[in-house]
């Protein structure tokens, strides 16, 4: 008998209507309370933001920020086996011209004194060098974080796009390994394969075809 | 059975007391005649051919051999190479490893049919390489890319594997290696009449090379066309041998047997990935244990669409196709 009646009791009180407003008045607060705070936090993002719009090759830690909550550094920056990315001797290091006495020059533009042999052929309409190279530390990439890479990482600059391709490479599906299938293996980098500036494949000359069975004597 | 024995030679013995006819007397000196002639036939024969000649002649199949004689056997086979070659050929046994199922996963949206495996595989599996001009030519490749069109999609009838144009991949075509699927239920174990193929604990299907008879009965059961015969004397020119080989896989065979794909076991089993694997430009094939978790086969047949050849035959391949964009 208690326990049948102890839910009516239960209805009854929730539909009571003093209790009721009781227990709506903490809820009424909040809302008003989030209404209220609602422009306070829109005038935040009126003020100057160094990530969007200062120079943005500064990692979060040094702007004061926390790192990104949601994707995490953990996995990121785990490393993989890498080989040394295929850097032109010719240019490399970069800081060896792009140094003090050169100061970036930051608008986007067609380059025509130097590095005239790289044609973008990747997003050419929406990107240019310095979305991935760092203005400030030469040698290094950024992220679109702004957190400054170097060259071996660059699977994670090439990930943020490609996010499936990144996917896939990190568990053997994209691109290729070599070594051994049940110990040490090397990942090959995007660029090993793909020219980060113009990335679809070229065509290949193909290797003697087999002989036909009636030619062979 | 030993009772039976003892019963039949009782029951045999009285006929034997029975007294035997002129006939019957010619007719067992007779067969004594040709027993005692097949025994000096035998003993002439065996004097006239050496002893390596009689011992390759009494061989008995490799699943058969015990560890002494199998390592005889191995240096038997590499002092020929040695004469053959002139160099030092290492024959393998290594068996199959505990927990290991080799899979093996060829992205087809990445192939652009440039043969580099085809070439790599022959170099590494020491395949008999064409002789235009010799009177014996027995080229051989194990695998084989075929060029379909993509709007008539996989079309094995309407596929082309002797496709030459100055680039790959050709515009509206797309590419399909295929070579032993080293199937889980494999028609050409079944239909050997010696026995001479098999499938080891790692799923490879493998072939004695000395127990074979080359009767082509497994050619002709392959649904895939994987397998190759040596029509002629091998053509493998001393200084291309590849000489770390497996006894099961890529040691230099004789004439008159029949070979094919072994996912490069002398590689494989070594812990190696297989020469395809490894030569390819654009990273479309795919290797692993499938028993391992983490290994890349398991990764592709765990978040890919895969396909294999004739499903409908159950041979059950472990060779997977998918695509992977």
């Amino acid at each position: 008998m208690a326990a049948a009646e102890s839910p009516k009791k239960f209805f009854s009180l929730r539909f009571d209507p003093l209790l009721r407003a009781l227990l709506m008045t903490p809820l009424a607060i909040a809302l008003v309370g989030s209404c209220q705070s609602a422009p306070a936090g829109k005038a935040a993002i009126d003020l100057p933001d160094p990530v969007h719009s200062g120079p943005v090759n500064l990692p979060p830690a040094q702007l004061g920020l926390p790192p990104d909550p949601i994707h995490g550094q953990k996995e990121e920056t785990k490393g993989f086996p890498v080989p040394k990315p295929p850097l032109s001797k010719e240019y490399w290091p970069c800081s060896d011209c792009h140094n003090e006495s050169q100061p970036p020059n930051r608008t986007r533009r067609e380059l025509k004194d130097e590095h005239t042999n790289i044609k973008l052929h990747h997003d050419e309409a929406n990107r240019w060098c310095l979305d991935c190279h760092d203005a400030e530390n030469r040698d290094a990439l950024h992220l679109a974080s702004g957190v400054t890479i170097t060259f071996d990482e660059s699977y994670r600059l090439c990930g943020q796009c490609h996010g499936t391709q990144y996917r896939d490479w990190k568990s053997g599906i994209h691109g290729k390994r070599t070594g051994m299938w049940n110990g040490e293996k090397q990942y090959l980098l995007c660029v090993h394969c793909h020219n980060p500036h113009s990335p679809h494949f070229k065509p290949l000359k193909p290797e003697a075809p087999p002989v036909r069975p009636q030619s062979i004597r | 059975m030993l009772t039976e024995n003892t019963e039949i030679d009782s029951s045999d013995a009285p006929s034997g007391e029975v007294a035997e006819t002129p006939e019957q007397k010619l007719s067992m000196s007779r067969r004594n005649f040709m027993k005692h002639s097949a025994i000096v036939a035998g003993a002439a024969t065996a004097a006239a051919c050496s002893t390596e000649e009689l011992e390759k002649f009494t061989q008995k199949r490799l699943r058969e051999l015990s560890q002494p004689e199998l390592q005889a056997l191995i240096k038997r086979m590499e002092a020929d190479y040695k004469k053959k070659f002139k160099k030092d050929v290492d024959v393998r046994a290594t068996p199959a490893a505990e927990g290991v199922k080799f899979g093996y996963a060829l992205d087809l949206s990445r192939c652009i049919g440039c043969r580099r495996c085809v070439h790599a595989c022959v170099k590494e599996n020491n395949q008999s390489r064409p002789t235009p001009e010799g009177p014996h030519n027995n080229p051989i490749q194990w695998i084989k890319v075929l060029e379909m069109e993509k709007e008539k999609g996989i079309d094995l009838t309407d596929s082309n594997a002797y496709y030459n144009p100055e680039e790959v991949p050709r515009e509206g075509h797309f590419y399909m290696p295929v070579q032993c699927q080293q199937c889980e239920n494999p028609p050409c174990v079944k239909v050997c009449p010696v026995q001479a193929t098999w499938k080891e604990p790692d799923g490879i299907v493998v072939i004695d090379y000395e127990w074979c008879i080359g009767c082509r009965y497994c050619m002709v059961a392959c649904p895939y066309g994987a397998r190759r015969f040596n029509w002629a004397e091998p053509n493998l020119p001393a200084d291309q041998v590849n000489t770390n080989t497996h006894i099961l896989g890529n040691r230099p065979r004789p004439k008159g047997v029949v070979e094919k794909c072994t996912f490069c076991i002398q590689r494989t089993r070594a812990g190696r990935y297989p020469a395809c694997v490894e030569i390819c430009p654009v990273g479309a094939r795919k290797f692993g244990n499938m028993l391992d978790p983490k290994s890349e086969i398991r990764a592709v047949l765990e978040s890919k669409r895969v396909f294999i050849l004739k499903e409908d035959l159950n041979t059950q391949p472990k060779f997977f196709y998918f695509f992977g964009i």
